[in-house]
């Protein structure tokens, strides 16, 4: 420190300003709150989306979105499509993804490990520059044709062949194709850059094993990533070929094989699902043990759990396809090994629990979220078990069954860890303390409402409604009723959170360095709230 | 303790810079041109009465967006990799901890270039040991003329691994400080680099099979395609890296820019083997 004041006005000289700080960032702070920002405006998009099908699918008959499409129904049910797509593209790719690994991964990642920045600070940059660009090909394809007299892409996320071919020749579907190439190739620049900087960029002292558990977490993530996008890169290149240059890779017609399709996209989708939420995973532990005061149960078991659903994971894929017509033997063997995934699953649950036991809890807005995910993930995790038996999933696949169980753990897993990550850093990131009454009526609201959405919807999958349809006979009328009534109280929840991110904002209560007490020990709490600009110039020793 | 005093460690922090935004922007007209040169949708058109009838004019075509976004995104990668060579030629920023994150990183690149070969192996392996009635339960296809592949798929085989010596000749040369063989030895990489992309052009122009001849040809055109385009990427890695031997760039204990080509070189390679034994000799037995 000899050197002090000379290097100061150095370091001054040295941090952008203005517009070139957010648009030409080489820093993982100011990124990771780009992604937040964008993750923000992609979730209001897809929450929109949903409740226009909500609307729709409010009342038997097709009454909503006619009214949109000036009461042409034959565009009014491609006009459902579209929105499912988008629905789902938009909050796997541009929401939790940008979120939890591009927002919190970024922020928190380099910093748990004691490291001034990330690996590949501009190469950084650009994986979060590639999201705008991806979203911005999504949204134009929707004023593109798609199937014929039609626009926008209406093939579900998954865009399974042939209603990906010739189904739908229009422009839509390629402009969603490479919307899929860019965000994939941000991904997995990204995943690249989190590995390195994981492997290289640990403090002295920070061995694997005293790793905090959200960076274990992002590391078996981005791994998934590296492995899984390329093989998703392949499939839709060879849907973009099989479109446009005449092969014949998912046309049976010329000795392709749809089904081929599927298996490829499940390989990548499948471990995709794991991506989302093993962040979360991350996150709850963190908060878990923050409000419980005292270290989390069985460390070392927690990490190697995510490591084995990350393993696991990549050999389960055809649980998604076990109505194709596939052989009794490999749907037995999807069976138990999906089934097995509920044990590393299981350890986590349980090890949350133990970390709870005898803890002295505080019921602080992060731990509502947190206690929320744990019992709902849960909830999604059985009805996992359920549809992991190709036998029952014969009759429940593309129900509104499998709608309930992957929203229980998507979108109360993944999103209850978000919100949960966004209380307990809120005040490390912006410096300021978030509103607690307006934050605990986000919480009850949204924990009411996706409850009222989604519990419904097992009834109507067990009594057989089928997803991705906008009509339904009257039978299925009342729990669909209560499960849109369930979307208005979700979104109440959803204006809370908007006012309380304006509130928390505008607010002259300053928080500490560490807002949480001396259970929360990870490296982030020993900075000032906000960090400095680049934190370790002097890098921390971990004992 | 301060944190406005100068770092203390090697990390090379990375100063704010264009290239990333600018890349992102180049890549949006690259796809969003390609959406439009493929349905052949003017990026500009007005349509005005003529004699009566209505007429399409185009003020900008079709292939104009995809073609600037090309030039922009080529524009962008050099100079980007231009500042990465100057910040690590240059003014000594990549110090040992950053090159070690640099192998990291070009090591990981690698296996993600793997998995997507996977995919169309996949393809391949799922057209081939499952043929459907399509094409007769039979793999090759009736009809279908294979390559024979001790012919000049063997030649290029062999040049293929020759090349592959000769770039760990290079390296050699380069480690042990003699600058004109590790010139030499780089050139003879290119140039057999060139020499395999010229016979494949040459056996792609006599197959008797087209590229839209039907699930045979899809497999084998685009995984050794996608191979031969990964085999240009390689030669020019490799002819930047010739460039800047000649402009006196690397030292016996600091290359790692070579490196990272020979590394993908050697992928390229390892591809091209697991491509003859499946695709080439695999269907003739």
């Amino acid at each position: 420190m000899s050197y002090g004041e000379h290097a100061e006005g150095h370091d001054d000289h040295h941090n952008p300003t203005g517009w070139r700080r957010w648009l030409l960032s080489t820093n993982h702070k100011d990124i990771g709150t780009l992604y937040l920002i964008f993750a923000i405006v992609s979730g209001l998009i897809g929450g929109i989306f949903s409740g226009l099908m909500r609307a729709e699918l409010m009342y038997p008959g097709m009454e909503f979105l006619p009214m949109l499409k000036g009461g042409d129904v034959t565009a009014a049910y491609h006009y459902f499509n579209v929105l499912i797509t988008a629905h789902g593209l938009i909050m796997v790719f541009f929401m939790v993804m940008p979120a939890l690994i591009g927002g919190f991964g970024n922020w928190f990642v380099p910093i748990m490990i004691g490291a001034p920045d990330m690996a590949f600070p501009r190469m950084n940059n650009i994986s979060f520059w590639l999201l705008p660009v991806a979203l911005g090909l999504l949204v134009l394809s929707t004023m593109f044709e798609g199937p014929p007299g039609q626009s926008g892409v209406g093939g579900g996320w998954t865009v399974y062949a042939p209603l990906s071919t010739s189904g739908q020749p229009g422009p839509a579907m390629d402009l969603a194709i490479f919307s899929l190439h860019v965000a994939g190739a941000s991904s997995i620049l990204g995943a690249i850059n989190f590995i390195c900087t994981i492997f290289n960029m640990r403090a002295p002292g920070m061995t694997l094993h005293k790793m905090p558990l959200f960076v274990w977490s992002v590391l078996v993530t981005v791994f998934l990533l590296l492995l899984a996008l390329p093989v998703l890169a392949g499939a839709i290149t060879m849907l973009l070929t099989d479109r446009n240059f005449g092969t014949a890779f998912f046309d049976a017609s010329g000795g392709g094989d749809p089904v081929l399709y599927q298996h490829l996209f499940w390989f990548f989708g499948h471990p995709e699902v794991y991506i989302l939420i093993l962040p979360g995973f991350g996150i709850i532990s963190h908060v878990v043990s923050t409000f419980s005061n005292k270290p989390i149960f069985g460390y070392l078991g927690m990490a190697y759990a995510m490591v084995a659903i990350g393993v696991v994971g990549f050999i389960v894929w055809a649980h998604h396809m076990f109505t194709v017509g596939m052989d009794v033997d490999t749907k037995a063997y999807f069976t138990a090994a999906t089934m097995v995934i509920a044990v590393p699953t299981g350890i986590k649950i349980f090890s949350w629990l133990g970390t709870m036991w005898g803890g002295s809890i505080r019921f602080e807005t992060p731990m509502l979220f947190a206690l929320g995910m744990i019992f709902l993930f849960t909830i999604g995790g059985v009805t996992g078990v359920v549809l992991a038996n190709a036998g029952v999933d014969t009759s429940m696949h593309d129900t509104y069954y499998v709608v309930a169980h992957f929203h229980y753990t998507m979108s109360m897993g993944a999103l209850f860890s978000i919100y949960a990550g966004w209380y307990y850093w809120i005040g490390k990131m912006s410096g300021k303390q978030y509103p607690q009454l307006l934050s605990k009526l986000h919480f009850w609201f949204t924990f009411v409402g996706v409850n009222m959405i989604f519990f419904p919807q097992h009834f109507l999958g067990l009594a057989g409604m089928p997803r991705r349809i906008p009509d339904y006979p009257d039978a299925y009328a009342q729990w669909n009723f209560w499960s849109s009534v369930g979307y208005g109280v979700m979104a109440v929840g959803l204006v809370c959170f908007l006012i309380g991110l304006f509130v928390t904002l505008r607010s002259k209560q300053r928080v500490g360095d560490n807002q949480w007490g001396e259970a929360a020990t990870t490296l982030e709490w020993t900075l000032s709230s906000p960090p400095p600009f680049h934190q370790f110039n002097e890098l921390p020793r971990i004992k | 303790m301060s944190d406005s005093h100068a770092p203390n460690h090697n990390y090379h922090l990375v100063d704010p810079s264009h290239w990333p935004i600018f890349c992102s922007a180049a890549a949006f007209m690259l796809f969003f041109g390609g959406v439009l040169y493929m349905h052949e949708i003017p990026l500009i058109s007005f349509t005005e009465m003529v004699d009566g009838a209505e007429e399409t004019r185009v003020v900008i075509g079709h292939s104009a967006l995809v073609i600037v976004g090309a030039l922009l995104t080529i524009f962008g990668a050099y100079s980007w990799w231009g500042d990465v060579i100057r910040e690590g030629e240059h003014e000594g920023y990549h110090k040992p901890i950053v090159q070690l994150g640099l192998r990291y990183g070009m090591f990981l690149f690698i296996i993600s270039e793997v998995m997507f070969f996977l995919a169309w192996f996949w393809a391949f392996f799922n057209a081939s040991v499952f043929p459907t009635e399509a094409i007769n339960f039979v793999w090759p296809p009736e009809g279908v003329e294979v390559l024979d592949p001790w012919h000049l798929p063997l030649v290029n085989t062999l040049v293929l691994l020759l090349s592959g010596c000769t770039v760990t000749w290079a390296h050699h040369s380069l480690v042990e400080g003699d600058r004109k063989m590790f010139k030499q030895m780089l050139l003879y990489t290119i140039l057999l680099g060139a020499f395999f992309t010229a016979i494949q052009a040459y056996e792609y122009s006599h197959a008797t099979f087209g590229f839209t001849d039907g699930i045979y040809s899809s497999t084998f055109y685009m995984a050794t395609g996608f191979h031969g385009f990964h085999v240009l990427i390689g030669t020019i890695f490799l002819t930047v890296n010739l460039l800047r031997a000649y402009a006196g760039h690397f030292k016996p204990d600091h290359h790692f820019g070579f490196e990272a080509a020979a590394w993908y070189w050697h992928f390229v390679d390892v591809v091209w083997l697991v491509l003859f034994f499946c695709i080439y000799v695999g269907i003739t037995g």
